[in-house]
């Protein structure tokens, strides 16, 4: 088996959830009930016998930080590689990156000393399940230059993408970003594979070039002069791109077959609390909805995902709600289609709305 | 730099608890679980780093495989230091001797060289039974206060069963006069905890004297306590008010679940003050569809039943049309469509097929005569087939 290191951007595509990120890195958004959204991306790498991690930060990275530790909780507490965080402006460079390439400039240090033969570098603000060993396989036997992770499915328009077509053989032919044409589309999903040796020449002769945009100046004109191969992500994927595609990932986990793809047959690790076990008295009720430990549900709950110690009073519905740990629902409050961050108060009989496109968003520490 | 430590507890963990029947055939009692998503051990242990000791040394004996496991480095409670920190002390061959421990001061007697490598002054002996949070510091301030040389946790038990107990007989100031082992006719309420702490010099003298001894039992209730008070030395009670709860028998292990229910419970896990640790599973939060009254349930569980009055462990899977009322289920059960389980413990990694009956309700199963006072229990691991079934009252280990 090749010997693997991976790079995680935990601070990229911020600007898609300006709601989420204004008080964390997009890795560290809370998410399924007892996760941070970096908890998939990591466990995939630790399911993949990756123990060597470097994790690119940018700026808010405090709640990140607390949540990772030591790496203890993913098992990458270790005395060789395990968690290695990768703040910025550690190298001679004076700004904060702005671009993906200049981050990557950022982590040279951190490759170069990197005695792994292959490198997978992925984001930190998608859910799905992926074995990179078979990625590295596939890149193998296609003695590729760099291999890409696509997932097909509809273009959303809404922000920057990247798409491309690949021949029968896998190999990618065209590179689009931001294509004007709709449909069915092989959509990057920001999850790359290369030879640690090729990803350090290919970063050294953008520098060298002046290079920005990883998309633009690399990858599109690389389809003539590399060899870029398109491999398949099949399954389940969501991407954190905007509130709405937030709170659709985390009421996808009401799917049991969603919940059985991303938590089956293997851990997702996460950062543990130790939380008493949910408690439900004679008054609740309770449908469809996930249940995080420490919860204490005096009403009723339907459809929706509670993180841990959510409190909801008597009296009180909740419907179709993202409610992160410590919100305090008093009673006889009425909330429907609300995506409330971590440790608010709502006080009694308050009746709050949004809608399935829309949904309500409070803020961390809010008191209503 | 000299190293030391000012207390070292050491936590008896070695019990058979053959009064758990079944739930103790492969583990030791203090990791059966409690509480849903706990193991026995975990009180204590949380106690101990609650109060700020980091040394615990615990001794095992019996089936001790799952709870070493379970302890591993120490990490879940604080407890992985690199001077001190929580350390599995099982009996060893020596040189001359080799032998089990023979009573609960002979396990400590054993381990001597143990809590010398921290040079403690106090050593703080603890028994892996009992759910209960006591903060230590305190009554090892009120040791170091009266310059006692023992002192005994105890707390008020009603008269009748008082003499299920070490019971203390006081003086006003505190200090012990009488020490009686499970007395016919107790003379006083004031029940030992099991819970002891010691003058290090002191402890260590009385060990290696109780040793030589051939009459002795080993014990520390039987002979080292009543052996220190015959030789005057001064031994003090430290009265500790709230919940305590030995869950020794099946029984009081089924209430001492059942206190953990209600808004206001009769021991409250989700205490700030003091938090519970544990070594917490992996599994995503629980998902519910069913139906849920007065109970708690632990992540990764599947509720498509009903579920009443119950503790709930993690990942259990209750199947649509399935009921579970008056019960405890530890963890990783499945109870399967139409299957109703009545007044009954369920240990770990147990299947209840379609339409099985286990117990009975609770108001007929408690008029049974039996040793769990009407509680069916299902041991770790066993199936019951479709349309089984286990009668209140009943023990089963093995597939029915």
């Amino acid at each position: 088996m090749a010997s693997t290191v991976g790079v995680i951007f935990s601070s990229i595509n911020e600007e898609n959830v300006p709601e989420l990120t204004s008080v964390r890195s997009i890795g560290s958004i809370p998410y399924g009930g007892r996760y941070r959204l970096v908890d998939f991306v990591l466990s995939n790498m630790v399911n993949s016998h990756i123990t060597t991690v470097g994790m690119i930060t940018k700026n808010n990275y405090q709640s990140l930080m607390d949540h990772l530790g030591s790496g203890k909780s993913w098992d990458l507490a270790r005395k060789e590689g395990g968690l290695i965080l990768l703040p910025p402006y550690s190298d001679e460079t004076e700004t904060l990156y702005k671009s993906r390439l200049e981050a990557l400039k950022g982590a040279m240090s951190f490759l170069r000393k990197a005695k792994e033969d292959y490198v997978v570098l992925a984001d930190s603000d998608a859910i799905y399940k992926l074995d990179y060993n078979k990625v590295i396989e596939y890149h193998e036997k296609n003695n590729a230059d760099i291999t890409l992770v696509y997932h097909e499915h509809e273009l959303k328009k809404s922000h920057y993408y990247i798409t491309f077509e690949t021949d029968k053989d896998g190999r990618i032919n065209a590179v689009e970003v931001n294509p004007q044409s709709s449909g069915i589309k092989k959509n990057y999903i920001n999850v790359m594979v290369a030879r640690t040796s090729y990803l350090i020449r290919l970063i050294q002769n953008a520098i060298q070039n002046g290079y920005t945009s990883f998309a633009k100046d690399i990858l599109t004109p690389g389809t003539k002069t590399m060899k870029l191969y398109g491999y398949k992500l099949e399954g389940y994927y969501a991407n954190i791109d905007s509130l709405v595609a937030y709170f659709n990932a985390n009421t996808d986990l009401l799917d049991k077959k969603v919940r059985d793809e991303i938590f089956g047959e293997r851990d997702v690790y996460t950062k543990v609390n130790d939380s008493a076990p949910a408690k439900f008295t004679a008054d609740a009720c309770v449908k469809n909805s996930l249940i995080s430990d420490g919860c204490l549900i005096e009403g009723t709950v339907e459809n929706s995902v509670l993180f841990r110690g959510v409190k909801v009073g008597k009296g009180t519905v909740i419907k179709n709600c993202i409610l992160m740990s410590e919100n305090m629902v008093g009673e006889n409050c009425n909330l429907s289609y609300v995506v409330s961050d971590k440790d608010t108060i709502i006080r009694d009989g308050r009746v709050l709305a949004g809608c399935e496109v829309k949904p309500y968003f409070i803020n961390k520490g809010s008191l209503i | 730099m000299l190293r030391k430590k000012e207390c070292v507890a050491m936590l008896l963990a070695g019990g058979q608890g053959s009064r758990l029947y079944a739930l103790t055939s492969n583990i030791a009692k203090p990791a059966v679980s409690f509480g849903a998503k706990y193991r026995i051990i975990d009180f204590p242990l949380s106690n101990c780093i609650n109060s700020g000791i980091d040394t615990v040394g615990v001794l095992t004996q019996y089936q001790p495989l799952v709870l070493n496991e379970y302890v591993g480095n120490g990490q879940p409670w604080d407890l992985d230091r690199t001077f001190g920190g929580v350390h599995i002390l099982s009996p060893y061959e020596a040189k001359k001797d080799t032998s089990w421990y023979k009573g609960t001061a002979n396990a400590i007697y054993q381990n001597i060289r143990f809590m010398k490598m921290y040079d403690p002054e106090y050593v703080l002996i603890l028994s892996g039974d009992h759910i209960y949070k006591m903060d230590y510091d305190k009554m090892l301030a009120a040791h170091k206060e009266s310059h006692a040389d023992c002192t005994i946790a105890c707390m008020e038990v009603p008269l009748k069963e008082a003499s299920r107990f070490g019971i203390l007989n006081t003086n006003p100031d505190g200090t012990i006069y009488e020490f009686e082992e499970k007395p016919a006719k107790p003379k006083s309420n004031l029940a030992s905890m099991g819970i002891y702490i010691f003058t290090a010099s002191k402890l260590f003298k009385y060990l290696e004297m109780d040793e030589a001894d051939p009459n002795s039992e080993k014990d520390f209730g039987k002979n080292i306590l009543p052996t220190m008070l015959n030789a005057g030395e001064k031994m003090y009670s430290y009265r500790f008010e709230g919940y305590w709860k030995d869950v020794g028998t099946i029984s009081s292990l089924w209430e001492a679940n059942m206190d953990l229910l209600g808004v206001v419970p009769n021991f409250e896990l989700q205490d700030s003050q003091h938090v519970i640790h544990s070594r917490s599973p992996l599994a995503p939060p629980a998902y519910v569809e069913g139906e849920i009254v007065n109970s708690i349930v632990a992540t990764g569980c599947e509720v498509g039943g009903k579920i009443v009055n119950s503790v709930i462990g993690t990942n259990c899977v209750i199947e649509k049309g399935a009921e579970v009322v008056d019960s405890v289920l530890m963890g990783n059960i499945t109870v399967k469509a139409g299957a109703k389980i009545n007044y009954a413990i369920v240990d770990e990694d147990v299947t209840v097929g379609e339409k099985a009956t286990i117990g009975a309700p609770r108001e007929e199963a408690v008029k049974l005569e039996s040793k769990t006072s009407g509680i069916a229990v299902l041991g770790r691991g066993i199936t019951v087939s479709k349309n089984g079934t286990v009668p209140a009252g009943e023990i089963v280990d093995k597939n029915v």
